[in-house]
């Protein structure tokens, strides 16, 4: 399977071909974490992380809650 | 007393809402929050630090949603479109949670908000079915303008973020106050109590602050400073004060039976 170039909060970064939302965040060690996902602009909701696969060029934002005012 | 402060249909007990930033550690957010007294408390929204030791407990480990009204902000955000994205990640990442706080900031330098981007992105929130407190400058026009929009609360600055100065236009916020019939919250600008206790005896609905407890010396006993400060100054303006009379002494003893020489 080709590899694909993805940008994780602005990061780029190599994944295999196949790689679906969850596990990809199961490599980051968030899976069991509280975080909201977007990708290429538009929220994937969690209920999607299993099914959605990534594509090359995908721009992804994976986001917390931090201490703030 | 039966005075709770409703936000969006929601009855609060605190009128002190907080922030969770600027502390040393977990604990001592924990701690101040709750010495606060706060229900609604707000968090900003990040990318997740990757590589960060996936061990490390999470803000809403600390301070769970099932607790406290969590309040995600959009600090930092100097667009309207930024400020959108970051709430809809927010709402996804509370569980389809709606009550936002809205901030579009003009320049890095003085934090003061962008009344137009906050406006627009205002428009697109409500649209979406967020429930939008905003922050604002205290500008009562626009103040108005964002009620009229359906912002839930509206609110303006005492005075510059994170700046401690206090309540510097009294006068602009009794204005809004005149004009806006959602909560009026004033949101920066507090240094101590007695600016927080200013602010609910002018009348305003609550008050939102975050360095005023992270940046004091001990910030657990501001905490419980603010919340009694935010508490007297709710209790001295529904207990209406006496009017200032200028230049007319008043005894606040009897004048009759006194003992004196000169009198009989």
């Amino acid at each position: 399977m080709k590899a694909i170039t993805v940008s994780i909060n602005g990061a780029a970064r190599q994944l295999p071909g196949s790689t679906s939302v969850a596990a990809l965040i199961g490599e980051m060690g968030l899976a069991d974490k509280r975080i909201a996902l977007e990708r290429n602009g538009e929220i994937v909701p969690r209920s999607l992380f299993a099914t959605e696969q990534l594509a090359d060029g995908d721009r992804l934002e994976v986001v917390v809650a931090v201490g703030g005012g | 007393m039966n005075d709770k402060l409703v936000i969006a249909g929601k009855n609060y007990a605190s009128r002190l809402m907080v922030g969770t930033g600027k502390y040393k550690d977990f604990a001592e957010t924990k701690a101040a929050v709750e010495a606060s007294g706060s229900e609604i408390i707000t968090v900003a929204i990040r990318r997740s630090n990757i590589g960060q030791n996936p061990d490390e407990p999470s803000l809403l480990e600390i301070l769970p949603p099932s607790k406290y009204t969590l309040l995600p902000n959009t600090a930092g955000c100097y667009t309207a479109d930024d400020a959108v994205r970051t709430l809809r990640l927010a709402r996804e990442l509370l569980d389809g949670h709606s009550l936002v706080k809205l901030e579009v900031l003009g320049d890095p330098q003085s934090l003061y908000p962008n009344v137009i981007e906050t406006v627009a992105a205002a428009k697109t929130l409500v649209a979406e079915g967020f429930q939008v407190m905003v922050y604002t400058s205290d500008d009562p026009i626009i103040a108005k303008q964002l009620e009229d929009i359906g912002c839930v609360a509206i609110m303006p600055l005492a005075s510059l973020i994170g700046s401690g100065m206090g309540i510097l236009n009294p006068w602009n916020l009794q204005l809004i106050m005149e004009r806006v019939q959602v909560p009026v919250i004033v949101d920066a600008g507090v240094g101590t109590a007695s600016d927080a206790a200013i602010a609910m005896e002018l009348g305003c609905d609550g008050v939102l602050m975050n360095t005023a407890i992270a940046g004091a010396q001990q910030p657990v006993l501001m905490a419980s400073a603010m919340k009694q400060a935010v508490e007297a100054g709710r209790s001295a303006f529904l207990a209406g004060r006496m009017p200032k009379k200028l230049y007319s002494a008043s005894p606040s003893s009897p004048m009759a039976g006194i003992i004196a020489s000169t009198r009989n």
